[in-house]
């Protein structure tokens, strides 16, 4: 344990050391790892494909959707953009200040801590780390322990794809974790549980290190009924695989629950079932269209959750697990009881319950009653019940008519609020995240104001009430002493 | 017998009912666990009933604040004199004028930064419209510190209110005077359903810390930056942690000499006599340069206080006798007794301290170790002055970093190598009253910001909207996959129309 720790000094040390050289700080060098992070993923996508596989049973063309090419086109809207970025920002100077300019130039933070988690365990990784080197930080990225052939996938790539004094991989579980925690970082970002963010949040807070959590939570899909076929059909496609195709249900924004009026339960479900066929096929564990449950502890947690009898009496679709190759296949749930672990914990799992209204309005009530989530789903084209939604609850981000695709959008912020996390990124708030905006404020010798310093009398404080007023005709009919005080 | 019996049964119910209402009074007095969730329980109550939403509903509050700084404004004054004694005209700017003007500037911008944000469209989410909306957070709690009582309760909650939220405001227990003001005014003027004032000391703000806010903001020192973040880990609250730290000025020479040591010695003694954060703290100059520095603050020193500083009414007191001992100690140190080049006189009865210069301190005595807040300034010589550069670097990130030059390369090196919350080049402290500018630390010196626009958005949650349409569908997303599916996800997720064509044409 203590060689753990020791290791890490010297990998700490180093880092250090590559920070205070001011390499990372140039154009040149962040251009450079952005450049070898898009080699990396074009270069290696087969073995890419072939660890995600190994760990989760994940199909290429997932793989793909839900990581590289999500990648690949961060890492490219980090290089197009890199430079405005980086440049300093004139800001305006108020009348009362005199003669002064002021910019606020970003400035990388210094060492960074990624933590990931397995879902994703390729995206995860990279995609903080693409703005921590846009930043122009030094990292070290902590894989998580539970995707072992991704975590040594990217220990052994990113030493030979990046500059390897400035950008570390450490693979370990907790214990490696524990000690990373115990030194001090200039940023600590945790994508994971809440119960574990805690623990990094509390470790931070020894050496005051700010953090960036990005946690989980039950995102509600709130279907609305549609008129049009076509439309109702696309829908079914986005609202059902958002369930059940990114990583069999175990993401973060994944749909959790479904909330639906009760009129149009009945037919949702059979929609649902029928949709559901059509993408995993009749023998969904043959087609590989889904990917495994993580692990034993996560298959059992997902399988207890359905032993409740009236959990399972809720059963309409679905069901089968299978141990031996961690395999559950999708399922569909109708009113399972509100006060069951399944309504109380995030699923992270292919288990879709779908909790019937008197009316879909309800859902806002529903929702607020329950912890901010980290993605908030809405099906409907009606404009009141959008506007309502907006502007009566909160979520980490609220998406009309889809699934999931907000995470591709490298315009808006992803992030959590409330239980679901705190801070954000993708695309520029990447690069704000990891930097800190240092505002600069100049002036010059020419003028001085005398009425600033002491010793004080009411003529003063005359003049710098109508300063601070913006009282400029008094202002200047006082300096030029035609006005009493 | 009997109306002597009945009179005792009279005076016993009366003095039964007057140890009730001791009671009764004593109970309300204390605060503890089960009040501070009681509290935020009634505050989430009027959250959610969402008046704290609404435009109309900020900008009374927001007006009301201007109304209290200025129909309050002699109370203010008092109350600051009784606790800092600080100088009425440096109390009415730093206070009363600062805060109206954060007021002031909210109102200015509060519907502009309501507005949603449109943000760019992203051509793998086409047909799609993005915006960001800010929304509140719900209740928020704000820590004040004791030097600038009054801004620093009242800013941050000036941003709170503009965001949309409740807010518990708990001014320091050091500044008594001061926070029972504001908790008398706070709730004469403003919406005592959704804005509150906790005052207390220790065990209230424990109680507060145990319970969940949406968003914490603190000023003060690292020790208790260090608790409140944990405390806000418990329950995954968002903070922001305004600390201290040791803020240098770096003086080279070829300066305007007079009017820098004026906007040194403004910046330092007409700052809470030194007792603020971003106070210089130390200074940094050539061996060569330091004696006509010495010379141009002396002078400077003179003519703002006088010849007898201690009689001078322009220099705040310190706070209290703690901290005044502390002083006092760093002055009294071995290493550094010695190299007081002016001042050093006190008076202990009356918690006074007079600008003290020292000159050629080491860099190991605790006057360099710990943030001074007070006044007492040290003047590290070196040999060159970039040199001066390693010094501050090895030290942890500042507040603020102040340089004086006319060497433009100087400034460049400045500014690309010391990492600081805020800088400022040729003057000190003033970069505080551009709201245009976040004020926030780094490192040690904390984490978040605010000021302006930044406050508001310090106490909001942007919350990503994204409408999509039905039209460019891509069956590509959707299992079951297939090699022709990947090319085109590649296709789309690079933004290549065209090889999405190909790819749709079996290429």
């Amino acid at each position: 344990m203590e060689m753990v720790g020791d290791l890490l000094e010297e990998e700490v040390k180093e880092l250090r050391e590559s920070y205070r050289s001011r390499r990372t700080k140039s154009e040149v060098w962040r251009k450079s790892q952005l450049k070898g992070l898009l080699s990396l993923l074009n270069d290696k996508e087969e073995e890419i494909f072939k660890a995600l596989f190994q760990d989760l049973g994940k199909h290429q063309v997932e793989a793909y959707r839900d990581e590289v090419g999500i990648l690949i086109k961060s890492v490219n809207f980090a290089l197009q953009n890199l430079k405005q970025w980086m440049t300093t920002k004139k800001v305006p100077v108020p009348n009362l200040i005199y003669p002064s300019t002021a910019e606020i130039v970003p400035e990388p933070l210094g060492l960074v801590l990624i933590f990931s988690s397995w879902n994703f365990p390729i995206g995860l990784s990279l995609e903080p780390l693409i703005g921590a080197v846009a930043a122009g930080n030094v990292v070290v990225l902590k894989p998580s322990e539970l995707a072992p052939s991704c975590s040594a996938l990217l220990a052994k790539l990113v030493p030979l794809y990046l500059d390897s004094k400035a950008v570390k991989v450490v693979q370990g579980g907790e214990v490696v974790a524990e000690r990373l925690l115990e030194k001090k970082w200039d940023k600590i970002f945790f994508t994971g549980s809440p119960r574990v963010g805690r623990i990094v949040m509390t470790a931070a807070a020894k050496h005051l290190t700010p953090v960036t959590l990005e946690l989980g939570g039950k995102c509600p899909a709130v279907v609305d009924y549609f008129e049009n076929s076509r439309e109702k059909k696309i829908a079914l496609k986005r609202l059902v695989s958002g369930k059940y195709s990114p990583c069999s249900g175990q993401a973060c924004v994944g749909v959790d629950y479904i909330l639906v009026d009760e009129n149009f339960a009945p037919a949702l479900i059979e929609l649902i079932k029928a949709t559901t066929k059509r993408m995993f096929g009749e023998n969904p564990k043959e087609t590989h269209s889904s990917s495994r449950i993580i692990n034993k502890q996560h298959f059992l947690r997902l399988k207890s959750l359905l032993d409740d009898p009236k959990v399972k009496a809720s059963i309409v679709h679905g069901g089968s697990t299978d141990e031996d190759n961690l395999f559950i296949e999708p399922t569909i749930l109708l009113n399972p009881p509100l006060k069951a672990h399944i309504m109380n914990e995030e699923i992270f799992g292919p288990l879709l319950p779908v909790i019937t209204l008197k009316k879909i309005e309800d859902s806002i009530e529903f929702i607020n009653s329950r912890p901010k989530p980290l993605a908030l789903y809405v099906f409907t084209k009606n404009e009141t019940l959008k506007r309502r939604m907006i502007s009566e609850t909160s979520s980490g981000s609220l998406t009309f008519n889809d699934t999931i695709i907000q995470y591709l959008c490298d315009t808006i912020p992803f992030g959590g609020v409330g239980q679901s996390g705190f801070g954000n990124y993708h695309g520029k708030f990447s690069f704000d995240t990891f930097s800190h905006n240092k505002p600069i404020m100049r002036t010059g010798f020419l003028t001085d104001f005398w009425f600033r310093y002491p010793p004080w009398n009411d003529y003063k404080l005359g003049i710098l009430r109508s300063a601070f007023t913006y009282n400029y005709l008094r202002f200047v009919l006082l300096l030029l002493g035609l006005k009493k005080a | 017998m009997a109306s002597s019996r009945r009179r005792s049964a009279t005076v016993s119910m009366e003095t039964t009912s007057l140890i009730e209402e001791r009671m009764m009074e004593k109970e309300k007095r204390v605060f503890d666990i089960d009040s501070a969730a009681s509290l935020v329980k009634d505050l989430r109550g009027s959250f959610y009933t969402g008046k704290t939403k609404s435009y109309e509903w900020r900008v009374t509050q927001l007006k009301s604040v201007i109304k209290m700084m200025e129909e309050k404004e002699k109370e203010i004054l008092e109350a600051l004199q009784k606790d800092l004694s600080k100088p009425e005209l440096e109390a009415f700017i730093s206070e009363i004028a600062m805060t109206k003007s954060a007021a002031k500037v909210a109102l200015k911008g509060l519907k502009n930064w309501m507005k949603p944000e449109k943000a760019g469209a992203s051509i793998t989410t086409f047909p799609s419209t993005a915006e960001i909306v800010s929304e509140p957070l719900g209740v928020i709690l704000i820590i004040s510190a004791w030097n600038y009582p009054v801004l620093l309760s009242l800013d941050p909650v000036i941003g709170a209110i503009a965001a949309g939220n409740a807010v518990v405001l708990k001014p320091s227990e050091v500044a008594p005077a001061t926070s029972s003001l504001l908790a008398r005014v706070v709730e004469e003027y403003l919406d005592s359903s959704a804005i509150r004032v906790i005052e207390g000391s220790v065990s209230e703000t424990s109680a507060l810390l145990e319970q969940k806010w949406d968003k914490i903001l603190y000023t003060g020192n690292g020790r208790v930056g260090r608790i409140v973040m944990a405390a806000a880990a418990k329950h995954l609250t968002p903070v922001i942690l305004e600390l201290g730290g040791k803020s240098p000025v770096l003086v080279d020479s070829n300066i305007n000499l007079e009017v820098a040591a004026r906007r040194i010695v403004a910046g330092k003694w007409g700052a809470n006599n030194g007792q603020a954060c971003i106070a210089p703290d130390y200074i940094i100059t050539t061996k060569a340069y330091a004696p006509e520095l010495v010379e141009a603050l002396k002078c400077i020193l003179e003519e703002f206080f006088g010849k007898e500083p201690l009689e001078s009414k322009e220099l705040s007191c310190i706070v209290n006798s703690n901290h005044f001992t502390r002083l006092a100690k760093l002055v009294d140190d071995d290493k550094v007794s010695g190299k007081i080049v002016l001042g050093g006189q006190r008076n202990e009865k009356r918690l006074q301290i007079a600008p003290t210069i020292l000159l050629d301190v080491p860099q190991d005595s605790q006057i360099m170790m710990d943030e001074i807040f007070g006044p007492l300034l040290p003047i590290i010589t070196v040999d060159q002055i970039e040199d001066g550069f390693d010094i501050i670097r090895s030290r942890s990130k500042p507040l603020a970093a102040y340089l004086f030059t006319n060497n433009k390369k100087l400034e460049r090196e400045f500014v690309s190598s010391i990492s600081s919350g805020g800088m400022l080049i040729n003057d000190t402290v003033l970069h505080l009253a551009n709201p245009n500018l976040p004020f926030g630390g780094v490192g040690d010196s904390g984490m978040g910001c605010y000021h302006g626009k930044f406050s508001f958005d310090a106490f909001s949650h942007k919350k990503a909207v994204l409408h999509r349409g039905f039209g460019g569908e891509s069956s590509a997303r959707y299992p079951p996959f297939t090699p022709k599916k990947q090319k085109i996800l590649k296709a789309l997720l690079n933004g290549d129309i065209f090889g999405v064509i190909l790819a749709l044409l079996g290429w």
